[in-house]
């Protein structure tokens, strides 16, 4: 029930652009059109769902205060919460290039559709963000990190899907010059943030 | 999502090439060749500091470093704490990445740059902890995504690797400041109508249970406006000042 709960919560309720507004240059960017929307949407699922779990055994056996007493007891004073940022994004930075290269090498048709976005997403907002709440969260095991990793993913792929959808038949309408292109897109996404905000406080 | 970045990867090439030739000369580490007779606040170099405030802004033209931006906006204090360390983060990253600019091979360039951004944020962070706890518990995770940060990506990839060290300083500093000036007018806007304060200090009066206690405004019937405190209103805040901008400054408008 836990794991229900946890994924619906990140999904709706802090969902990453909505309420955090993290990975939003890649949202605002490749919005565009439907297509490129999923496409992109595709990929930071797939890569936060796999780089959250990872992040989360790298800071449970390496970078929390007193994580390395498995190796002994020596070492269980010593804290390297400091190289938390650098470590992350490493393993971000490392991931994505690994991704790419067996997506390319083992499913050729599924890189035909990512493969131009993966690179991207090494430097998109909402990749990292997902690490670093989950360090903040205190996960009680791998399969919570993973619920949180996909959720979040499936929150992103939603907000962009919509915006695309919007953004394609707002094109015919008339608006104010100065509004045109960048600025609507802001308000409109303010306002789809308003609708989301009304599944704040649903529990499972 | 850089429409407006003047310097493509082919230009700074290019740029890159003719500085190769020239690296005979010990100076070419800091200043390129056109640069060395150059006064330290030419009319170029007041460019690249002013350009960004307006017509360049990284936010509002450029699209670039919204990600972190506006989650800080609340309130003023963390706002001008963020722009101080985009300031700083940028500069500094701008000025290492383009004294490296001609050791780091190509291909594992964004890992170079994410390396040393997460390092100089890294230290921030410290800092921070250190010398106001308070401002980095509220700013959290956010001084840790001024790693992806796109405006700093975005430079060091458009800017710093074809530029002179000097040049690229005032381009950092120039850029994160048009980024900290959108953050700091959206948190004066969010802060003022949201709570009716400013840095913590009730400016428009006190507020208290029967409107004949209160003072300032609220005398008169006055409420603040709840809705400028959830996060949806800084993005409708960030769309209005876009829609104000372009409606002054006509060249910006998109067709």
């Amino acid at each position: 029930m836990d794991y229900i709960n946890l994924f619906v919560r990140s999904i709706f309720i802090e969902n990453m652009i909505f309420a955090y507004f993290l990975g939003m240059c890649s949202y605002l960017a490749v919005s565009k059109t439907v297509k490129t929307g999923v496409g992109l949407g595709a990929a930071v699922i797939f890569v936060l769902s796999i780089t959250v779990p990872i992040n989360f055994l790298l800071d449970r056996y390496l970078l929390q205060p007193g994580a390395l007493a498995w190796i002994s007891e020596d070492y269980a004073t010593i804290d390297l919460s400091f190289l938390s940022f650098i470590m992350f994004i490493a393993v971000i930075a490392a991931m994505v290039q690994l991704v790419e290269m067996i997506v390319e090498k083992f499913a050729p048709a599924l890189y035909g559709a990512l493969g131009i976005f993966l690179p991207l997403i090494a430097v998109n907002c909402a990749i990292l963000g997902g690490a670093l709440f989950m360090q903040q969260k205190d996960f009680s095991g791998i399969s919570e990190a993973f619920t949180y990793g996909l959720g979040s993913g499936i929150g992103w792929f939603l907000a962009i899907l919509g915006i695309a959808a919007i953004r394609e038949k707002i094109a015919y309408s008339n608006v104010p010059a100065p509004l045109k292109g960048l600025g609507i897109t802001f308000i409109i996404t303010g306002l789809m943030a308003l609708g989301f905000m009304s599944f704040m406080g649903i529990k499972i | 999502m850089a429409k407006e970045i003047k310097n493509s990867p082919e230009q700074s090439a290019e740029v890159k090439q003719k500085e190769k030739e020239a690296k005979k000369d010990a100076m070419v580490l800091f200043l390129s060749n056109s640069e060395e007779r150059e006064h330290f606040l030419s009319k170029d170099n007041r460019k690249l500091l002013s350009d960004p405030l307006n017509d360049e802004n990284p936010i509002t033209v450029q699209v670039l470093g919204i990600c972190s931006a506006l989650a800080i906006t609340v309130q003023l204090e963390p706002a001008i704490v963020m722009a101080i360390a985009v300031v700083a983060v940028m500069a500094f990253s701008n000025m290492i990445i383009s004294a490296l600019r001609n050791l780091i091979p190509n291909r594992i360039r964004i890992i170079v740059q994410l390396i040393v951004v997460a390092s100089l944020v890294a230290l921030v962070d410290q800092i921070l902890k250190a010398y106001a706890y308070d401002v980095s518990k509220q700013l959290s995770v956010f001084i840790g995504l001024i790693i992806t940060n796109c405006i700093i990506m975005g430079r060091l990839e458009a800017f710093a690797l074809g530029h002179g060290v000097y040049k690229s300083f005032l381009d950092g500093i120039g850029n994160a400041a048009g980024y900290g000036l959108i953050l700091i007018i959206v948190a004066f806007i969010r802060e003022l109508l949201g709570a009716g304060k400013l840095f913590g200090y009730e400016v428009l009066g006190h507020k208290a249970a029967t409107l004949a206690e209160s003072t300032g405004l609220y005398a008169f019937g006055y409420e603040n406006n709840g809705l400028m405190l959830l996060s949806p209103m800084a993005l409708i805040v960030v769309g209005i000042l876009i829609w104000v901008q372009r409606s002054r400054n006509r060249k910006l408008i998109e067709d």
